[in-house]
């Protein structure tokens, strides 16, 4: 009983804000004024959410997001994937050391690396760039999805290789065709991880994307929340647009997105 | 960051569950290996060393650069706002290492204790850790409003303390944000601990029942020991984390007022992007590597001696 009393504390304070935005999402101006946290008072304002919808410019940058976050996906399952193969496969000189690297690689802090990558960016032309901005994406958590993919592809039962072997099929036949599609739980956990973790980004796209035609929802919320910053019921209409997506996968999803971030997500 | 995949997968290949990789000579799988080690030298390796070397020049980020041996470095060491941040690392550092750590402990062994409405828990927990910085960042920015939030509704109700400008005032900014950003996540740690003492074996807790353990001893007798490899990991991976924090502080305050919430990742971050001192913003870089590079050598250098972590 007192375990309950404890943890339902804890959930009013994990959910609590959160239910706040979804109230001011629904709020009218002079409502918020009067009451700025509770649910509406004086009806539901339903059009904060066209109004933001316009105003924030969402069919633009979700679809950057969505561009960003699929090219992502699909850049960081095709590196990671054969470099996991690899590390699953074959045991050669430097996979440990090499292994290390990738496991130290990703506490490198980014300020380390940026000015020097973002004057190559300029100089390469991928600057304001959505492939641009893939590219460090697909750098940035490969490391990540191959340690996952390769773990997952080491439970993989050796027999149906061992059979192709025989029939003498090339290592790349073997990756296609039978490690790959045995793996799919494996890269749908990454990709899940990897494509919220894209979605979510800050520091690199604020910072390597600034037209407007091309900014996604993070860099591009921010700029529209504290150029409306007055109209709470708005801004908070926006915040609820680029959440949904991502709560409405995870409720889906629950148990893979948890499997992959505990795996792997140790990260801010 | 996958460590946890990769410790499991090498205990299960030593204990035999695995097959173990083919020895293998020549190039193939460099080839496959190529695309990943291409995008890193690219991205993080090669801008790396770029930023060696710039951080012993006067460069600006655009034109030409002139060697300036150690300056940036001293300068460094004798800037306030340089001593300010480290300080307020170290802050952030003690906070995470305590806060959220305990709050994922208690969460954790509440959870596993019962048995109707886990799965609704954990979901309860984890929804703040998936969602992004910037709408976390703008939900706060709303509740902790001098004007509209939720001080000045508690001080119409009774309660003046907490009529504050919280993320205005010098005194009060950083921990403001480390408490958005602990809002986020700590209910990640609950299900990364959940996990962890869900492996442990139940008969452990009969036992020390048996002899008598109350709820704390078994926490501290059984629970503890058990995820302690879990906990070590959390555990590191906030001591290197907190050296790197840099969106909560950025949306939120950058690093103001008055520096007051400034940290490594935002004055490295001002000095490149907004006074074009790309030299000294390498300088600012490598040292918080450095940081980093001592925190992990600290950890592998615990595992070879021994240290189950």
């Amino acid at each position: 009983m007192v375990n309950y009393v404890v943890l339902t504390l804890l959930a009013i304070f994990s959910l609590g804000p959160l239910s706040v935005l979804f109230f001011n999402s629904l709020k009218s101006v002079p409502d918020i004024a009067r009451n700025p946290l509770g649910p509406p008072t004086i009806g539901v304002e339903w059009g904060n959410f066209p109004k933001a919808w316009a105003l924030g410019r969402y069919a633009v940058t979700l679809r950057n997001s969505g561009l960003i976050v699929a090219a992502t996906i699909l850049g960081v399952c095709l590196v990671a994937g054969l470099a996991a193969y690899a590390l699953s496969r074959f045991r050669f000189r430097g996979a440990n050391f090499l292994m290390m690297y990738l496991l130290i690689g990703t506490s490198i802090p980014a300020q380390l690396f940026m000015v020097p990558l973002f004057v190559l960016w300029k100089w390469l032309g991928l600057l304001d760039n959505l492939g641009g901005i893939v590219i460090i994406y697909c750098a940035l958590y490969s490391p990540f999805a191959t340690f996952l993919l390769r773990s997952y592809m080491l439970t993989i039962p050796p027999d149906f290789e061992d059979a192709a072997r025989v029939d003498g099929a090339s290592e790349w036949l073997i990756f296609t065709r039978i490690v790959v599609p045995l793996s799919w739980p494996g890269f749908l956990t990454a990709a899940l991880v990897v494509g919220l973790w894209a979605y979510n980004e800050f520091m690199f796209a604020v910072t390597f994307l600034h037209s407007d035609a091309l900014k996604p929802v993070t860099t591009s919320f921010l700029a529209f929340a504290s150029r409306y910053g007055r109209d709470w019921g708005m801004t908070s209409a926006g915040a609820v647009i680029m959440l949904i997506p991502i709560a409405a996968l995870f409720l889906l999803l629950q148990r893979r997105f948890v499997e992959g971030l505990t795996q792997g997500g140790l990260r801010g | 960051m996958g460590v946890h995949a990769k410790l499991r997968a090498e205990a299960q290949a030593r204990a035999g569950v695995l097959r173990r990789p083919r020895a293998r000579r020549g190039l193939l799988p460099w080839l496959f290996l190529s695309p990943l080690l291409a995008l890193n030298v690219l991205v993080v390796l090669g801008p790396s060393v770029g930023s060696v070397i710039i951080a012993f020049t006067d460069w600006t980020g655009m034109g030409n650069a002139r060697w300036i041996g150690v300056a940036n470095f001293v300068r460094m060491v004798h800037d306030p706002v340089y001593r300010i941040a480290l300080i307020n690392n170290l802050r952030w550092t003690a906070i995470f290492l305590t806060v959220p750590i305990a709050m994922g402990l208690l969460g954790a062994s509440l959870l596993a204790g019962i048995r109707r409405g886990q799965i609704l828990y954990r979901i309860a927990y984890f929804i703040p850790y998936i969602i992004a910085s910037v709408v976390n960042a703008q939900i706060w920015r709303n509740i902790l409003n001098p004007l509209l939030g939720i001080g000045p509704w508690l001080a119409h109700h009774g309660i003046p303390y907490f009529n504050v400008a919280f993320l205005g005032k010098e005194e009060t900014a950083l921990y403001t944000v480390a408490f958005v950003d602990n809002w986020h996540w700590w209910g990640f740690l609950v299900v990364v601990y959940l996990a962890a003492m869900q492996q442990v074996d139940p008969q452990l807790y009969e036992e020390a029942r048996l002899e008598g353990a109350g709820r704390w001893q078994e926490f501290r007798y059984v629970t503890l020991p058990m995820i302690r490899p879990t906990l070590v990991f959390t555990l590191l991976m906030t001591v290197i984390w907190s050296f790197l924090v840099f969106d909560y502080i950025y949306i939120l305050t950058r690093g103001g007022p008055a520096h007051s919430s400034e940290v490594l990742a935002t004055e490295a971050y001002q000095a490149a992007f907004a006074r074009f001192e790309a030299g000294y913003a390498a300088a600012v870089g490598l040292s918080m590597s450095l940081f980093t590079a001592i925190v992990v050598s600290l950890f592998m250098w615990l595992r070879r001696r021994g240290w189950e972590i």
